[in-house]
C-alpha cells in the first residue's frame, strides 16, 4: 500500500501556491518596494497554473490505478499530538487524493487558474500607494492554498485549518478596498457569521473523536473514521430535550451541517455571502461563487457514509437546502445591482446542493457543484467584465442595450444564463435535472413537497437570470451619455477565460451524462462522474422508471422555457409592465426588495441585545466596574492608602536602624528553624 | 588539639562583637572594621569545622579552607570599594558619620 499508493508529489499542489503567496507577503512586508508587474503576474498564475498541470497529473495517476485502493496519499509530518495509548490524539499533515478530492483540486486549480489570468486585466487599473495589486494577488494565491489543503486534507483538523484559511482570505478580499468603510463592515460579517458556522463544525468535531474515542479507536482521519465507523453507529447520548437519548450519529451529522451552512451561506446563515459582493468581482468569482462556499457541500460528500446513516441530519439538511434554494431565487427576482443577483443566485445553488446531499445524491451535488463553478464563474467574470465596461457602475436599472456594444462578454453571458436556467444540452440542465430526481425518489418526508420546490425554483431562476439577461443586455440604453460613449469590449486577458469558461459550461454536463439519454447514443455507463465517485461517496440509492424520468426533465425544461418567456415578455415586449406590477403587489415587492428583513431580525434579535449586553453589563459592569475599578484601581489606591498612611515611616533613611531589623529578622529565621 | 567548641566559641564571639559594632557605632571606618571582624569569625569557623571533618579517612578535604581563601579575596574587594565610598563621603560631607546620610527616605 505504501508504495503504490504514496506519491510525494500531491505536496507540490498546496505548495506551490503558497509558496507564491509567501514571496509576494515577503517582497510587500519586507522588501516594500513596489513589484514590476510581470513578476506578481508570472508567480501567482504560474504557480496556480502548474498547481493544475499537477493536479491533471495526479489525476491521470488515479486514473490507472485499481478500483478498489484508488487513491494517493502524501503524509508530512504529524502536526501535532497529544496523550498516549488508547485516547491518543493526533493530527497528521498528511494529503489524500481520491475522486472526490480529485474532482475538486481540478476545479479550484482550473477554474482557480483562470480567474487568475481574468484578475490580471480586472485589476490593472489598481494602482494605489499600498501595493494593492501584488497584495491582491498574494491573498489569491493564499485562499487557493487554503482550498486545496481542504480538499485534500486526509483528516478532520487538517481540512478545518484549511476550512479556517480560505475563511480569512475571504475576509481578507471583501475588505480588500478597505478605505470604504462599508467593504470593511462586509468583510467583518462575512468573518463573524462564518465564526458561529464553525462553532457548530468543531463542536462536531469534538463529538466524533469522543466517540471515537470511547469505542477504542481515537483518530480524526476519514480513513480511520470509515473504517470504525460501524462501532460508533449504535453509540447514543443523552439527550437535553426532544426524547431520551440522541444517536451520536446523528448530533456529529447535524453539528457539520451548521458548519456547512456557515460556509456555503444556507439559512439561517446565508446573510454574509450577499454582502460579500464588496469585494473585487475576480473574488467574488473565485471565492463566492465557484469554490469556498462549496466547501460545505464536499465537506458533506467526504462524510457521505455517516450522512447516509442519519436520516434525521439529512433531512434537516435537505429541507434547509430546499428552502434556501427557494427563498434565495425568490429574492434575487428584486434585486437591482448585477453582483447581487448573482449572489443571490448563488445562494440558491447551494441551496439545490445541499437539497441534492440530504436527500442521499452526493453525486448529484457533486455534480452540481461542478456545474456550477463553470457557469456561476462565467456569470460573475461576465458581469465584471460588463462592470468594466459601464466604468463601475453595477446598477443594472442603469444598463441595457449593451448586445451590440459588447458582443463577445453578451454571448458568454447568454450561455452561462442559459446553463444556470437549465436548459438542455448545457451543464445545468443534467445536474439540476439529476438533483430533483435525488428529491423526487428519496425517503425525506416531504420529498415530493421538495421536489415541487425544487421544479419551481428551477421556474424562478430561468426568470430572474433571464430578467438580469434582457436588463443588462436588451432594451434601451439607460446610462449616461458620458458613460454610454465609453462602453468598450475589454482586452483578451479578460475575454480568454470567458470563452474557455463558456466552452466548460456547455460541454460541463457531459461528465454526468444520465443513463437514460446515454441509451439513445448507445453508450453504457454514461454517467461517468458517477461512476467515478461511487466508491467514495456511494451508490445512489434511488431508482426510478425511464417513463418518470423523460416526465421530470420535460417538467424541469417547461419550467424553464415559462421563466424565459416571462422574462422576455415582461422585460423585452413589455418593460412597462414591472413597474405596474409592483405598485399593484406593493407588500410581496417591499419585502422582496428589502429580502424578507432578514438583516433587520437578525440586528434585532441578536445584535441590538449583545451589543446592548456588552456595553451595560461587560463593558460598564464588569469592564470598567469590576476590573478598571476594583481590581486595578482599587487595588492601586489601597496601596496607596495604606503605604503613605504607615508604612513609609519605616523608611528612616538609617542604615543601622535597616541592619538592626536584618538582624532581627534572621535571628527570627534562626529560631524557626532550630526549634 | 584544641577542641571544636572553643574555636566556635572564639568564633560566635567575634561575630557578636562585629555585629554590635555595625550596629552601634557611627563611624562609617568601624563600622567596616567590624564587618571585617565578623567576615573573619566566619573564616575561623570554617577552618575550624574543616579541621574537624577532612573528609572521608585517607583524603584530605581542603573544601572549608578554600572557602576561606575566597572570603579574603571578596573582603578585599569589599574593603577597596567601602573606603572609596568612605573618602568620598568624606569629601562632600567632611564627615563620616552615617548618621548624616540618611537623604534616601520617605
Amino acid at each position: 500500500m505504501v508504495n503504490e499508493n504514496t506519491d510525494a508529489i500531491l505536496r507540490w499542489i498546496p505548495l506551490l501556491p503558497l509558496l507564491a503567496a509567501a514571496v509576494h507577503g515577503v517582497m510587500i512586508g519586507l522588501v516594500r518596494r513596489t513589484a514590476p508587474r510581470w513578476l506578481v503576474n508570472t508567480l501567482s498564475c504560474g504557480s496556480v497554473g502548474l498547481a493544475f498541470l499537477l493536479s491533471c497529473y495526479a489525476f491521470f495517476r488515479l486514473v490507472g490505478l485499481d478500483d478498489d485502493a484508488r487513491f494517493l496519499v502524501d503524509s508530512l509530518y504529524t502536526w501535532f499530538g497529544a496523550g498516549v495509548g488508547d485516547t491518543r490524539f493526533s493530527a497528521e499533515m498528511g494529503l489524500r487524493l481520491d475522486p472526490l478530492s480529485s474532482v475538486m483540486t481540478l476545479v479550484v486549480t482550473g477554474v482557480g487558474f483562470l480567474i487568475h489570468l481574468y484578475s490580471i486585466g480586472y485589476m490593472a487599473d489598481d494602482h494605489r500607494e499600498d501595493r494593492g495589486y501584488q497584495r491582491f494577488f498574494c491573498y489569491l494565491n493564499l485562499f487557493t492554498f487554503s482550498m486545496l489543503v481542504l480538499v485534500m486534507a486526509d483528516n478532520l483538523v487538517l481540512l478545518f485549518l484549511g476550512w479556517e484559511g480560505v475563511g480569512l482570505c475571504s475576509y481578507l478580499l471583501i475588505g480588500f478596498w478597505y478605505s470604504d468603510r462599508w467593504n470593511a463592515f462586509c468583510g467583518s460579517k462575512a468573518f463573524i457569521v462564518n465564526r458561529i458556522g464553525d462553532f457548530g463544525f468543531l463542536v462536531g468535531i469534538f463529538v466524533l473523536f469522543g466517540a471515537l474515542a470511547q469505542v477504542g479507536s481515537p483518530s480524526v482521519a476519514f480513513a480511520d473514521i470509515r473504517a470504525s465507523y460501524d462501532l460508533i453507529r449504535e453509540l447514543t447520548i443523552p439527550a437535553p430535550f426532544w426524547g431520551e437519548s440522541w444517536r451520536v450519529v446523528e448530533v456529529v451529522g447535524i453539528c457539520f451541517f451548521i458548519g456547512a451552512a456557515g460556509k456555503s451561506a444556507q439559512i439561517p446563515l446565508y446573510v454574509w455571502l450577499p454582502d460579500a459582493m464588496a469585494g473585487p468581482t475576480p473574488v467574488s468569482a473565485l471565492i463566492h461563487a465557484a469554490t469556498m462556499v462549496t466547501a460545505g457541500d464536499y465537506m458533506v460528500a467526504r462524510l457521505a457514509f455517516l450522512y447516509a446513516d442519519a436520516p434525521v441530519a439529512s433531512s434537516v439538511m435537505a429541507w434547509i437546502g430546499g428552502l434556501t434554494a427557494f427563498v434565495a431565487a425568490t429574492i434575487a427576482i428584486c434585486q437591482t445591482d448585477i453582483k447581487k443577483v448573482l449572489a443571490y443566485s448563488t445562494v440558491s445553488q447551494l441551496g439545490y446542493m445541499f437539497l441534492a446531499a440530504g436527500t442521499g445524491g452526493y453525486t448529484a451535488s457533486i455534480f452540481h457543484l461542478v456545474t456550477h463553478a463553470f457557469f456561476k464563474a462565467l456569470l460573475f467574470l461576465g458581469a465584471g467584465s460588463v462592470i468594466l465596461a459601464m466604468h463601475h457602475e453595477q446598477d443594472i436599472e442603469k444598463m441595457g442595450g449593451l448586445a451590440r456594444r459588447i458582443r463577445q462578454t453578451h454571448f458568454v453571458f447568454l450561455v452561462g444564463v442559459v446553463a444556470i436556467a437549465g436548459f438542455p444540452p448545457f451543464s445545468g440542465f443534467f445536474s439540476k435535472d439529476e438533483i430533483l430526481l435525488a428529491a423526487y425518489a428519496s425517503h425525506v418526508p416531504g420529498h415530493f413537497w421538495l421536489y415541487a420546490l425544487g421544479l419551481l425554483t428551477a421556474g424562478i431562476t430561468s426568470f430572474y437570470m433571464f430578467r438580469l439577461y434582457y436588463k443588462v443586455f436588451h432594451g434601451e440604453c439607460r446610462a449616461t451619455a458620458d458613460v454610454r460613449e465609453h462602453i468598450h469590449e475589454q482586452p483578451p486577458i479578460i475575454v480568454y477565460p470567458l470563452w474557455v469558461l463558456a466552452a466548460l459550461s456547455v460541454v460541463g454536463g457531459l461528465i454526468g451524462f444520465p443513463l437514460v439519454y446515454g441509451e439513445w447514443f448507445g453508450v453504457e455507463d454514461s454517467h461517468s462522474l458517477n461512476n467515478w465517485l461511487n466508491k467514495v461517496v456511494g451508490e445512489a440509492s434511488y431508482h426510478v422508471p425511464h417513463s418518470t424520468e423523460y416526465v421530470m426533465a420535460l417538467a424541469a425544461i417547461g419550467m424553464s422555457t415559462a421563466g424565459l418567456l416571462l422574462a422576455r415578455f415582461l422585460y423585452l415586449s413589455r418593460p412597462d409592465l414591472p413597474p405596474r406590477i409592483a405598485t399593484s403587489f406593493a407588500g410581496v415587492q417591499r419585502l422582496l426588495v428589502n429580502k424578507y428583513w432578514v438583516d433587520e431580525i437578525y440586528d434585532a434579535l441578536i445584535v441590538r441585545p449583545l451589543v446592548l449586553i456588552s456595553d451595560r453589563v461587560f463593558y460598564r459592569g464588569v469592564d470598567a466596574g469590576l476590573i478598571d475599578g476594583f481590581a486595578v484601581n482599587g487595588l492601586g489606591r489601597s496601596v496607596r492608602g495604606i503605604a503613605s498612611g504607615g508604612l513609609k515611616y519605616l523608611q528612616s533613611g538609617l542604615t543601622q536602624s535597616y541592619v538592626f531589623s536584618m538582624l532581627v529578622g534572621a535571628a527570627a529565621i534562626l529560631w524557626y528553624l532550630a526549634r | 588539639m584544641i577542641p571544636l567548641e572553643h574555636v566556635i566559641l572564639l568564633s560566635a564571639v567575634l561575630f557578636g562583637i562585629g555585629i554590635v559594632g555595625v550596629v552601634t557605632r557611627r563611624n562609617l571606618i568601624v563600622v567596616l572594621m567590624s564587618i571585617e571582624l565578623m567576615l573573619n569569625a566566619v573564616n575561623l569557623a570554617f577552618v575550624g569545622f574543616n579541621r574537624m571533618w577532612p573528609g572521608a579517612p585517607g583524603q584530605n578535604a581542603l573544601d572549608g579552607q578554600v572557602f576561606v581563601l575566597m572570603v579574603i579575596t571578596v573582603a578585599a574587594a569589599e574593603v577597596a570599594v567601602g573606603l572609596g565610598i568612605v573618602i568620598s563621603m568624606f569629601r562632600n560631607r567632611d564627615s563620616v558619620d552615617i548618621e548624616e546620610v540618611s537623604l534616601l527616605k520617605w
